[in-house]
Formats: structure tokens, sequence, C-alpha cells
């Protein structure tokens, strides 16, 4: 299909599929949280007006979950059917840590999202809230499992390899808790906060700009940007270290995301933009800060940095996708951080839930985090290339025996069945969005939302306030 | 090695008991998809879809247990037959997404919810169409060569495996026919009652066809069945259908609500225990063993604690959910 060969074929499928689904887990891990943050107010406090708040979102976490399990299904069978060589050899270790993933997390997740959405006259509050939490730490245990996984195919440790090929666990502690793991792991979770917290940020900026005085909208801004504000300037710490510990253990990489095709002796440049020509091995117009990238890599000012010239080129990653997602990632972070600024600023002077050019820019940022989260993933996905388990698996030896007309109908049924399936979703989440929300917000219930039948948008108001 | 030889056991029939706690839950949840058709009011598909809005997704998560459990403890068997099963497994990926999101998306819209009705039962039917003939495609082996599956794409498909897949339907609609009259009540349930005794006729005409069919896919089945002194271990199976389906008979006669589905279940059980009989102690049939196949001792070993463990809390808490929302579920209802 399109003259690509089953291996490029099984990477577009992976690689498409995985992106979809990233998307949910990403936004649900931190709605989870947000959520069982709601219920605590609420129950701490007794305001309703936090209820209708949880029960607003609560409608668009089901359909988010929704749409995160059954794309996720996806990929736990697709490493066998298009991934049977990696499987066979990485399974003995990899295996273990997905099997942990489904029983201290799916399940967790499964089993408490019925009484999250539909019992919590059945329960009661306290029990209610119990399941709220379950279902909130089940999404932060399966980010667990599954980065641990991630993070050990880029860099192995506690392995051996047996006579058939295959890696063996010797140290499950040393696999698990992989030198990139720890790093990678909060970069992630600190990811999922900061979508979340923009989503809801946009959504309560959108009703806000429409009238300054809804409560609902007031506590979901403020909460919001609350989050912006503390967790932007952290993930870029993170995130700091997080490439430090790329440089150790995967420096091609680096070399890739800086555009570094040259070695430099003493003080390599920090490269904010250029055109990455990987035949050629150079970096077309580029423009960058001398010994920046020294500075910002090594903290010192001369350190001598390698570069592409000096690995083989059948070792390069995708110099020009690496460098160019790498790029829109730290853009969008420094805009989050200018966000969380200007939302203490507005805060400080008082005026948070007035200034328009502030809602504005929330509006705008609103999908700044799926952006960044895509891109992030992949930076790092594409740079631990040409290997499935980073420099001793190449990923063209990872492949299903698969014809590639298999492959290509298989990828072209996803790709189809996936944008109906996302237009829909994403048509529903936008229409409940739509509207702020109501005293007595009803929770997942069996029928569509009445819509303005009956309810008196002024009244709701104050039957809702929260005493903001 | 004798260690590992016992372990390799254990696991294999852990992930035996896996996939049956799948088709368990996830059966009649298909099994309600797959009678959509028959039930065209949108009151009754309310209320079917109701009966299992809260729990539906604990029930696919057994699912993934089964291929990642599959993957950790046996990775050689996983290679072999996710890509000798790739048409029928990608068919079943895309049914269970549609009737997955059709749980959420059919209460968010008015004008397109009759698409997601369609949706939720096509999906259904194409799920667990692929899973039966995912099932005779093992049951009738694959073409292996190394640790490699070696056949074309198109191998899945013969006459047995389409027989395995349409058995699997009509077995699925059983069970979700029986979560029906237990969970409904009135017109719904009488319905209920009517179509069950036409799928339990299908049922037993597909076990009967078959438990014919297998033992002439290979002389290795027809051995274990049929010759001394295996023949008393097998000769009870089908004496215990016969027993189960009289008393299911019998409770459908009757109107016993609560016990028809629970009988169907035992139905699923014996012909899941014939299967097992006929398959050990072969993962992939006539030509890798679950001791071939089986991981580094070490990491069936570093699972076993957390299925010990997390196995009966998963199942307990599970049951919490569904007693939860027990009882039948009305017109009214809906979990507000």
């Amino acid at each position: 299909m399109f003259g690509l060969d089953a291996v490029e074929l099984a990477r577009a499928q992976f690689a498409f599929t995985v992106t979809f689904h990233i998307i949910f887990p990403a936004f649900s891990i931190g709605l989870a949280s947000y959520l069982a943050v709601l219920e605590a107010l609420w129950l701490w406090t007794g305001r309703d007006g936090y209820l209708n708040v949880f029960n607003y979102w609560l409608k668009i976490f089901a359909i988010a979950f929704a749409m995160g399990v059954v794309s996720g299904i996806v990929m736990s069978y697709q490493f066998g059917t298009n991934w049977s060589v990696y499987s066979d050899k990485v399974g003995p270790v990899i295996g273990p840590l997905m099997a942990y993933e489904v029983l201290t997390a799916f399940f967790l997740e499964a089993g408490f999202l019925g009484v999250m959405l539909f019992g919590l006259k059945r329960v009661g509050p306290k029990l209610h809230f119990l399941a709220t939490l379950m279902v909130a730490v089940g999404t932060l245990i399966s980010a667990f499992w599954i980065l641990s996984a991630n993070s050990w195919m880029q860099t192995p440790a506690g392995y051996a390899v047996n006579a058939d090929g295959q890696f063996v666990s010797v140290d499950w502690l040393k696999v698990i808790f992989n030198p990139s793991f720890p790093y990678r792991l909060v970069h992630m979770v600190l990811a999922a906060y900061l979508t979340t917290s923009l989503v809801v940020g946009a959504v309560g900026a959108w009703h806000l700009l429409r009238n300054p005085h809804l409560p609902g909208p007031r506590v979901m801004f403020s909460m919001a940007m609350w989050m912006a504000a503390l967790v932007a300037p952290l993930q870029i710490l993170v995130g700091d270290q997080h490439g430090l510990n790329t440089l150790e253990h995967q420096p091609v990489k680096i070399m890739a995301m800086e555009g570094h095709f040259e070695s430099h002796k003493d003080g390599a440049p920090l490269y904010l933009f250029g055109w990455p020509d990987q035949a050629k091995g150079e970096l077309k117009w580029a423009i960058g800060i001398p010994k920046f990238g020294s500075l910002i890599l090594k903290h010192q000012i001369d350190a001598p940095m390698a570069g592409l010239d000096t690995v083989p080129r059948q070792d390069w990653p995708p110099v020009p996708i690496t460098f160019w997602s790498f790029r829109i990632m730290v853009g969008l972070g420094m805009l989050m951080l200018a966000l969380g600024l200007f939302s203490l600023w507005e805060r400080w002077r008082g005026r948070l839930y007035i200034n328009r050019g502030l809602h504005r820019f929330a509006i705008a940022m609103g999908p700044a985090g799926f952006v960044a989260v895509i891109a992030g993933w992949v930076t790092t996905e594409t740079g631990r290339q040409p290997f499935t388990v980073y420099g001793l698996l190449r990923t063209a030896d990872s492949v299903s025996p698969l014809a590639a007309p298999a492959v290509g109908a298989s990828l072209l049924a996803f790709i189809i069945v996936y944008f109906i399936i996302f237009a829909a979703g994403v048509l529903y989440i936008l229409r409940l969005m739509a509207e702020p929300p109501h005293a007595g917000e009803a929770g997942p219930s069996s029928e569509p939302p009445l819509r303005s039948a009956g309810v008196t948008p002024a009244a709701g108001v104050v039957q809702g306030a929260i005493g903001s | 090695m004798s260690v590992a030889v016992d372990l390799a056991t254990l696991w294999a029939f852990i992930i035996a008991l896996t996939v049956f706690i799948y088709v368990v839950m996830d059966g009649f949840d298909l099994g309600l998809g797959i009678l959509f058709p028959l039930f065209p009011g949108k009151q009754d598909r309310d209320v079917i879809t109701n009966t299992v809005a809260p729990v539906w997704d604990g029930n696919e998560t057994w699912l993934v247990l089964g291929g990642g459990g599959l993957m950790a403890a046996f990775p050689l068997a996983y290679a072999i037959l996710l890509p000798a099963l790739y048409a029928p497994l990608i068919a079943m990926l895309i049914g269970l997404i549609f009737r997955g999101v059709a749980f959420e998306f059919r209460w968010r819209t008015r004008s397109t919810r009759n698409l997601w009705d369609i949706a939720f039962a096509g999906g259904s039917w194409v799920a667990a169409l692929a899973q039966g003939i995912a099932l005779g495609a093992i049951l009738q082996g694959v073409h292996v060569e190394g640790r490699h599956y070696a056949g074309g794409w198109w191998d899945w498909l013969t006459p047995f495996s389409i027989l395995t897949g349409v058995s699997l339907v009509v077995g699925y609609a059983l069970l979700g026919a029986t979560w029906l009259i237990l969970k409904t009540e009135g017109d719904l349930r009488d319905k209920a009652y009517r179509i069950s005794w036409i799928l339990l006729v299908l049922m037993l005409l597909a076990i009967a066809a078959v438990s014919l069919a297998t033992p002439l896919l290979t002389i290795q089945y027809a051995q274990r069945w049929f010759s001394w002194p295996a023949i008393i271990l097998t000769a009870p199976v089908p004496l215990a259908v016969i027993g189960v389906t009289v008393l299911l008979m019998k409770n459908l006669a009757q109107k016993h609500d609560g016990w028809p589905f629970f009988l169907a279940l035992a139905l699923f059980f014996l012909s899941y225990a014939g299967l097992g009989i006929s398959m050990y102690p072969f993962i992939v049939p006539q030509s890798i063993t679950i001791w071939q196949a089986a991981a580094p001792e070490r990491s069936q070993l570093m699972m076993l604690p957390g299925v010990l463990v997390l196995v009966p809390l998963i199942l307990g808490y599970t049951a919490w959910a569904y007693w939860v929302f027990r009882g039948k579920v009305g017109h009214d209802a809906g979990y507000h």
C-alpha cells in the first residue's frame, strides 16, 4: 500500500493507534484526579456547587474513558498481531509488567467505574467517593506500569538473553525501576495533569466570557489556573532532568532532538530553528545560540558534545521528526508557563474572572496539552529508532511475518474507524462543554440531558452558588 | 525442571480460567448486542443496555488480561497465534470499539441514536463471530516453522472455523437472552423466554456439530475422546450436557427467572472443558506444547503472587459492583 513495505505499514499502524490512544489516558488520568478532588471538596464543604461541577465533568469523563478503553484493547493485541518477533523475545520481560498493569490498574478502574458513574444514590456519598478514588488511583497505577514497560525498552536494565534469544529478567527491581523510568513517569503524569487543567480552564474561560458570574465556570477556571501556574514550571524542571537522563542513556536521541549532526569540541550551540537534512547530514538555515547547548545539557559552557557524525548512519533516528516534535512540545510548554504566570498576575489584581484576554488565551490553550503530549511521545519514540529495545533489538527485526496487504488493510480500517469514533466522541464532548454546569446537574443518566427546558439560568446560578 | 513443568501447567490453567471468566462475563454482554435487532423499541433497548452499562467495562478487561497474560506466560504462543489470527482479531477489535463506545454515545444523541444502536449490534455480532472463528482456527492448527507463524493470512478461514464462529454467536445470544430473563420484567422478559427456547435448540445443534467435527480434524482429537481409558474422563462431559439441558428446559418451562442464565453458563463451562480436554497439553494445537511456549521460570514466578492475590480481590470487588446494581431493571430505572 502506497509503496510501503510490511515493516513501515506496521510502524504506521502502531504509531497511529497509539497516538490516538494516548489522547484519552492523558485526559482521563488528570480528570479522574480532578473528579476525586471535586468530590472530596463536596463532601468536605457540603456545597452542592462542587457536586454540580463534579457531575458535569463526570459525563465527559465517561465518554473519554470509554474511548480510552476501546482503543487500549487494540494496543494489548497489537504487540502480538504486528510485532510477534518482538513479543516472543521481549514478552518474558515486558509481559509481566503489562499483566500487572491489567491486574492492579485496569480492573480497579473498570470495577469501580460503574459505581462512580451510576451508583451515587445506590451506595451513598462515602462509598461513592471511595469508588471515585479507586478509579483515580487506578489511572495512576496504570501509568506506573505502562511507563515502566516503555522505559525498559528505552533504557533496558536487569536482563539477560537466553538460548532462544529471549530477554529474561535477572533482577525485577532493576527491570521495573530502570534508569529512565522515574523521569518518564513524573513527566507523563504531570503532562496529564497539565493537559486536563488546560481543558478544564478553557471550558471555564469559555463560559466566563459569556457570563463572568457563573459559579461553576469560576470554580473550574480558578482551580485549573492554579494547576497550570504550579505544574507548568515544575514540568519544565522535570523535562530538563529527563533530558539529562536521556543524554546519559540515549545520547543519539539528544543529538537528533538538538539537530547536532556535527560534533562540537568546545561547546555546542543550542539550535532554536533549522531544517534538518537527514540525507546530507546537516542542519540547514540553522539559527542557534553558541555554547548554549552545552550549558543546558552539561551545565558547562565549553563542554564537548559528540554529534551524529560519530554514529553509524544505520543507527540514526529520523532526525527531522525528532527535531521538530521536540520544538513543538517545548514551545507549547513555554506558552503554558506564560498562561500560568498571566493567571497568577490577574488573580493578584483581582481580575481572574473578568480579564477577557486571559480567558481567550486559556481557550486557545485548551488543546495545547494534547498536542504537547503527542509531540513529546513522538520525540521519545522516534528518537529511539531504529530500535524497539534500545541498542539491542531493531525495529525491522521485531515485526510479524505478515504480508503487506494484510497490514495495509488493517491500517486503513483503523484509520476509517478511528476517525468516525473520534469525530463523534469529540462532538458529544464539545456539546456537553457548550453548556455551563447547571444547578442540580445530572450525572451520566440514561437520557440525553434536557436542554434549557424549564431551566432558568439565573435561578440556577443563585441555587448553585458556591459562595465565590 | 519439575518446577518449570508444574508452573507451565498452572499457568495454562490460569490463562484458561481467565479466558473462561471472559466468556462468562462478556458473553452475555455481547449476546445483548446480538439480540438487539430483535428488540427494535427504544425503551426496550434502553433497558437492555442499562442492565450492563455499569459493568461492561470490567467484563471486557478480562479479554485484556487474557491477551496480556498469554504474552507474559506463553510469549511464543502469543507470537505465533496472533499473526495467524490476524484478520479475525482485527475484526474483533474493531467490533469491540464500535459496541464499546455505543454504550456512551447512544445516550448523547437523539438524531443518530439509531446509528449507534446499529454499531452496538453490528459490533457485537462481528466480535462474537470473530472470537468463534479464532477458536476454530486455533483448534484446526496453524502452520508453524521454527518460532514463527508460517501460513498465509487467509488460513483461518475454513468451514470448521465458520461453524465455531456461528456457534459462538448462538451461544452468546443464549447467554444474553437468559440474562434478560434474570434482569428484566414484563413483556421484555416474556420475549426473552421465547427467544431462549429457540436459542437453546440452536445451541444444542451447535454443540453437537462442533463435537462431531472436532475429532474429524485430526486423529489426536479422536484418540483423546474415544480411546480407552481416556473415555472414562471424556464420557461424563456429554452426559453432563444432557443433564444441564434438561434442567434448563425445566426452568424455562416453569419460568424460574433466576436459573436459566446460570444453567446456560454451565452449558458453556462443559463445552469449554471439552475444548480443554481436546487441546491439552498443546497451546498451539499439533505443534507447540505449553512447556515449549512457557516463558522463563522467573517471569512465570513473578506474576504468580499477583494472580493469586489480585484475581480473588478483583472477583471480590467485581461481585460488589454487580451486587450494587442487582435486581430487575425497569423501564423507568436508568441509573440516575
